[in-house]
């Protein structure tokens, strides 16, 4: 039972690492956004599931937030703003999809030797979430350097924000008051960078952050 | 007489040859006096090697000479170690000298050649039998000067100059390295004796010190990447049977230096070595097999693609040392085994390739791939092996090149035990590398054979291409028969490899002869096991069985048409895929990794009737980054120096003067 | 007595698997014709192909080499030795120590070595873009394959197919995401090894898109039949391969009775339609990508296997 119970913790935060893959991978926006979805969708479950085995009620809020927010309503969201923006739906790469993905094996590999070096008198369980949730979070800076593309910046930022909570709730005795408060950060760094799509839009009709460049001073 | 006598004797006799071949140089008569001479030398010595091997395995004796530094004297030795690796030499280089036999005839310059390839033989026997550092690096630079001399046979071609000189240079900084190893080993008090080096305790730094500079050495003349350079510009330009030698047994002996200083002098290096050597090696497989897969030169591609090998023998050398180092002997004796398993089926079929490079040439004086074709028609016992060879290069069962890189995987896979974290990571990411050069490299020998043997005739001369002579293929065919025996009987190869890898590591493989059906199996059977032999009979039953029963009982009607090419067949050869388009899309998955590419598409426009012309441009992103700048400040040191040239007398005498003062300086404050 | 039991069981292994071939693939092509709505061909059609094709006289082109007639029997002689030997319905049979993992991956490419310089024999372009073709997508699938072999290697703790199996079906094995991460892997490498959908379309014939059709499009007759027999027992291999690692429910054990041969007989034809009608069902969801695109998808394969390496480390008992 204690086994099956560590196997389902272990699935869950694999997942989470997995669906960030998926994301390098994808280069169409609708799926990135779905995929982000899913993303959120398995933190709730890994957060539930945290909840279950620390007998720590109050991180069901935690995964009630990420199921809410992050699964729902931000994805319908993002989806309209596409939709309403006509934003181009393939995003262009900075780096080539191949070598995105090397990169982020990379990136793992070293999460894991430093997590596991640095943990090693702590709980399996948490040794493992923070390793993942490390992974997870360098995967999502990844995303956000190698896409052009804001829309795809923000997904990579709000997947980056998943780590964060995979890590939290993976220590056991994280207070509430943190967690409610990263959740509304990242609503509102949402909200702003929403506002921030609008006006680029507004002014350059275009949503390709190097098209900024040419209105830089002195080059 | 003991047994490093015999072996002396048999060296001063190839010396002897060369001697010979000096004073008949211009005679008819020289060549096949001298190849022969080589061929019974190096077989005989071969023979005593084999039945001193299973007669006295493990033995050690030794033997000094009064020679070189009067208080030093020339130590020799034969352990298992040397005695393996002498095997690898001689068989090498008996083969090479049959097929010289016949190859020979054809060489425009043999008194350039002569001299030098019984000289060279020599040369890498006495690097094996080298007991102390300065008869070891003596012979080192002996064994480099003759290959040189080789390489620059055909000195009239610029190319083959520019190949010489960098050569040197590297071969050069090569002993360099080695010189400083030593010297580092050797202590302040020079012990150059093997035995003294031995006994005496290194700390940890300079014994990290001596790997880095072993790895720079031996790592130059092997072809380990980034220090790769020189190797596919030299090895092709040599006649071929050279380049069998240069490729097949010369990067050997140099992984012989590695292997003794590394695992039998230095004692024990920090772990995390293990990691550059294993990550030298990674890097060395993928790049030299993209290398070779992007190479039109037939001769050239085989020598880029001995980077590949060598990188795959270093891998199982890094494993090794990570296991030692961290007391696991077991397995360090299986990467062992398997790297040294390796090093002799590449000197086999790599030889047994550079032979066919060397028919084709031959028979149709032409190199480039893009200009031959369809010769499985007009050659067929050189193209059977030649496949026979490809298929040992490509690690495809049952031929004896998968043996060893399955030894190695199955090295990998013990890799959970070791207790260092990036070294559990980097293992198995090292055995990916492993596992997509050995596909890369079925794909570049599918198009080394595809395009030179199948398909139609390019040009003339493959058109009218002639089977060359009976010793050319006989040498092939030893060569075929030996990856073949290899492959089904491994574990005669592996319990031939116990006493080296029990004097090195002081563990060994469990004994192969005595498992029923002759499998081998490296650590237990419920792990793992392969047998060679029976996968060989299956496949050999199955096609025959299937072959029999259609045969006998549906159809053996047979009728001959034109090509069918869905319905469009063009009678012009050159409408065939050629070389560079049958890589062109894997240069377009793996080619930014290792070029820097640069496509050029000139279409003319309609009306014009010039042809429309692609041209594909690769440059080497290590001899850019690494060398360039190299050369460069090389080239504006040369110039700034130059002055110094066209000074007055008195200006001269200053200089020597100042430059005295300053030493004495640095002497009376340095003390 | 025993030995020639043993052999009688190893010879009803490689029969077994040259007569379900076939019917794994008329299974797949006539659910995939449902699934469109057509009535298709009956599942039987594969084998009286290959009759067909047996009976029929070889159009041999002029300048054909041995090479061209000898490598259709060694290929199908490879791929069925390789086939043989993945467990089917019992593991430890007489000769499955063989060949371990990495050896049965070496076989099939083996085969492939040959497909592809046969493509290259007669010296048409089209020969020649299958062949340039398929060693592309090979030297992705292959290190891919390499990988999961590797993962599900270091969790078994060898790479013998019998004991990794067994070790598959004990409850020591629990829920792991390396092994989910290869099972992924593995799917996509036995649709690009087996020139399915969306690497390849097994029944194209436009020229541009081809791979393995454009490879043996000059051959016909009993070598025709050979080489197609070969990519039905390779699609078989692939999804035993499936069966055995990753559902290794009802498999005998090698000292089990007749009753328990029947017994794994019977799961695995079960798991054999199971994996056949998954296939016909994803392979008519999907379209075919660009050729190179599918460095993209054997990619992600790839990184799925090393992921699934790397993933061994913080699970629990490595």
């Amino acid at each position: 039972m204690e086994r099956i119970i560590f196997d389902i913790a272990h699935s869950l935060a694999g997942g989470l690492v997995l669906v960030s893959f998926m994301m390098l991978y994808q280069d169409r926006l609708p799926a990135l956004i779905n995929i982000f979805a899913v993303q959120a969708v398995l933190l709730a479950l890994s957060v539930a599931w945290q909840a279950y085995m620390q007998d720590a009620p109050h991180l069901y809020i935690t995964a009630g937030i990420a199921l809410v927010f992050k699964a729902m309503i931000i994805p319908v969201a993002l989806h309209r703003i596409i939709k309403q923006l006509g934003i181009h739906r393939e995003i262009e790469p900075v780096v080539g999809i191949g070598s995105t993905m090397f990169i982020g094996i990379g990136l793992v590999a070293l999460s894991m030797v430093v997590m596991l070096r640095v943990t090693g008198h702590a709980a399996p369980v948490a040794r493992e979430d923070l390793a993942f949730a490390l992974s997870v979070i360098l995967l999502g800076m990844l995303m956000m350097v190698t896409r052009r593309n804001a829309v795809g910046q923000v997904i990579g930022f709000m997947s980056l924000e998943n780590g964060l909570v995979l890590a939290a709730t993976g220590a056991k005795g994280m207070p509430l008051v943190v967690e409610i408060s990263i959740a509304f950060s990242v609503l509102i760094a949402f909200i702003v960078i929403g506002i921030f799509l609008f006006r680029i839009r507004e002014r350059f009709d275009t949503v390709d952050l190097s098209a900024l460049d040419s209105h830089r001073g002195g080059q | 007489m003991t047994p490093v006598a015999v072996l002396l004797w048999a060296i001063a006799a190839l010396l002897g040859t060369a001697v010979m071949a000096v004073a008949l140089s211009r005679a008819a008569v020289a060549t096949q006096l001298v190849y022969s001479a080589c061929a019974v030398i190096c077989g005989v010595a071969l023979l005593f090697l084999l039945v001193h091997l299973v007669g006295q395995p493990g033995s050690t004796t030794s033997l000094s000479l009064p020679l070189g530094l009067p208080w030093l004297g020339a130590h020799f030795r034969l352990d298992p170690l040397a005695t393996f690796f002498l095997i690898v030499v001689d068989l090498g280089g008996a083969a090479a000298s049959v097929y010289g036999l016949g190859y020979g005839r054809h060489e425009t310059a043999p008194h350039r050649v002569l001299p030098f390839f019984a000289a060279f033989l020599a040369g890498m026997n006495l690097v094996v039998l080298a007991d102390d550092a300065f008869t070891f690096l003596l012979c080192w630079e002996f064994m480099s000067l003759t290959s040189w001399a080789l390489v620059m046979t055909h000195h009239q071609d610029k190319e083959n100059t520019r190949a010489g000189y960098i050569y040197l240079v590297m071969a050069s900084f090569g002993t360099l390295a080695l010189l400083l190893a030593f010297g580092l080993l050797a202590g302040p008090d020079g012990h150059y004796g093997f035995a003294a080096i031995r006994a005496t305790e290194h700390t940890p730094a300079v014994a990290g010190l001596v790997l880095a500079l072993a790895l720079l050495g031996a790592g130059s003349k092997a072809g380990l990447v980034p220090l790769h350079v020189w190797l596919p510009l030299a090895h092709p330009a040599a006649p071929s049977h050279v380049s069998a030698l240069m490729s097949g047994v010369m990067t050997k002996v140099a992984i012989y230096g590695f292997v003794r200083i590394v695992f039998d002098l230095l004692g024990q290096p920090a772990w995390w070595w293990s990691l550059v050597v294993l990550f030298l090696g990674g890097i060395s497989t993928v790049l030299g097999v993209i290398y070779a897969l992007m190479q039109h030169d037939l001769k050239r591609l085989l020598a880029y693609h001995t980077v590949e090998n060598i990188g795959i023998i270093y891998i199982g050398l890094g494993l090794a040392l990570a296991f030692q180092t961290n007391a696991m002997n077991g397995a360090a004796a299986l990467a062992l085994a398997a790297a040294l398993f390796h090093v002799l089926n590449h000197s086999i079929f790599k030889s047994l390739l550079f032979f066919g490079a060397g028919a084709v040439l031959t028979a149709t004086h032409e190199r480039d791939m893009e200009h031959l074709g369809g010769l499985i028609h007009r050659m067929p016992y050189t193209s059977f092996a030649f496949l026979v060879g490809c298929v040992a290069i490509s690690a495809l069962p049952p031929l004896n090149g998968f043996v060893s890189e399955w030894l190695t995987f199955q090295a990998i896979l013990q890799s959970t035990n070791l207790p260092q974290w990036s070294l559990k990571i980097m293992v198995p990411a090292v055995g990916g590398l492993l596992a997509l050069s050995a596909a890369l490299a079925a794909a570049c020998f599918v198009k080394a054979f595809g395009v030179t043997f199948l398909g139609r005739p390019r040009t003339p001369a493959a058109a009218q291409a002639q089977e060359v002579d009976r010793f050319s293929l006989g040498a092939m065919f030893i060569c075929a028969a030996l990856c073949l025996l290899a492959g089904i009987l491994p574990g005669l190869v592996i319990d031939g490899l116990a006493p080296v890898t029990l004097s090195l590591i002081g563990d060994r493989m469990p004994v192969q002869t005595s498992i029923p059906w002759l499998s081998i199996v490296p650590i237990t059977a419920g792990r793992s096991s392969y047998n060679g032999l029976l996968v060989f009979a299956f496949i050999a039953f199955s096609a025959s069985l299937a072959a029999y029963v259609i045969h006998r009982f549906a159809s053996r009607a047979l009728r001959r048409a034109p090509a069918w090419d869905c319905g469009y067949p063009d009678l012009s050869p050159v409408t065939q895929y050629t070389a560079s388009s049958f890589a062109q899309p894997i240069r377009r998955v793996f080619g930014d990794l290792a070029f820097r590419v640069r496509e050029k598409l000139d279409m003319p426009p309609p009306g014009d009737i010039r042809p429309a012309r692609f041209i594909a441009t690769l440059r080497d992103r290590i001899w850019d980054t690494l060398y360039m700048p190299v050369v460069r400040a090389v080239n504006f040191g040369a110039d700034h120096l130059n002055r110094l040239q066209f000074l007055t007398i008195r200006r001269y005498l200053n200089l020597v003067f100042l430059t005295l003062i300053t030493l004495l300086l640095v002497l009376a404050i340095w003390r | 007595m025993a030995v020639i039991l043993d052999l009688l069981v190893q010879g009803a292994q490689m029969a077994l698997v040259l007569l379900l071939a076939p019917l794994l693939t008329g299974l797949v092509r006539k659910t995939k014709a449902r699934l469109l709505r057509r009535q298709g061909a009956p599942i039987v059609q594969p084998y009286r192909d290959l009759l067909r094709l047996l009976r029929k006289e070889v159009v041999l082109a002029e300048n054909a080499s041995w090479l061209f007639r000898v490598a259709p029997y060694l290929i199908f002689a490879s791929t069925w030795v390789a086939a043989a030997l993945v467990p089917t319905f019992a593991t430890g049979l007489m000769f499955n120590w063989t060949a371990d993992l990495i050896a049965i991956i070496a076989l099939l490419g083996s085969a492939r070595f040959f497909l592809a310089l046969s493509g290259m024999d007669i010296g048409t372009s089209f020969g020649g873009i299958g062949s340039s073709r398929e060693v592309m997508i090979a030297s992705l699938a292959e290190p891919a394959m390499l990988l999961i072999v590797f993962t599900v290697a270091l969790i078994a703790g060898s790479t013998q197919l019998s004991t990794v199996s067994a070790f598959m079906a004990s409850p020591s094995v629990g829920l792991r995401m390396s092994l989910a991460l290869a099972l992924v892997a593995l799917i996509m490498v036995a649709l690009a090894e087996n020139a399915r959908i969306p690497v390849d379309n097994p029944s194209s014939h436009l020229e541009v898109t081809m791979v393995h059709e454009a490879m043996v499009l000059e051959y016909s007759g009993r070598h025709l039949a050979m080489i197609e027999f070969g990519g039905f027992l390779k699609l078989l291999l692939y999804v035993s391969l499936i069966a055995s690692v990753f559902m290794p429910w009802g498999i005998a054990d090698h000292a089990a009775g007749p009753v328990e041969y029947a017994f794994g007989a019977i799961a695995y034809l079960i798991k054999l339609a199971l994996v056949g009608v998954l296939l016909a069902v994803f392979e008519t969801a999907i379209a075919k990508m660009r050729v190179f695109r599918v460095s993209e998808f054997l990619g992600a394969a790839l990184m799925l296997g090393l992921l699934g390496t790397l993933l061994l480390f913080v699970s629990r008992s490595l």
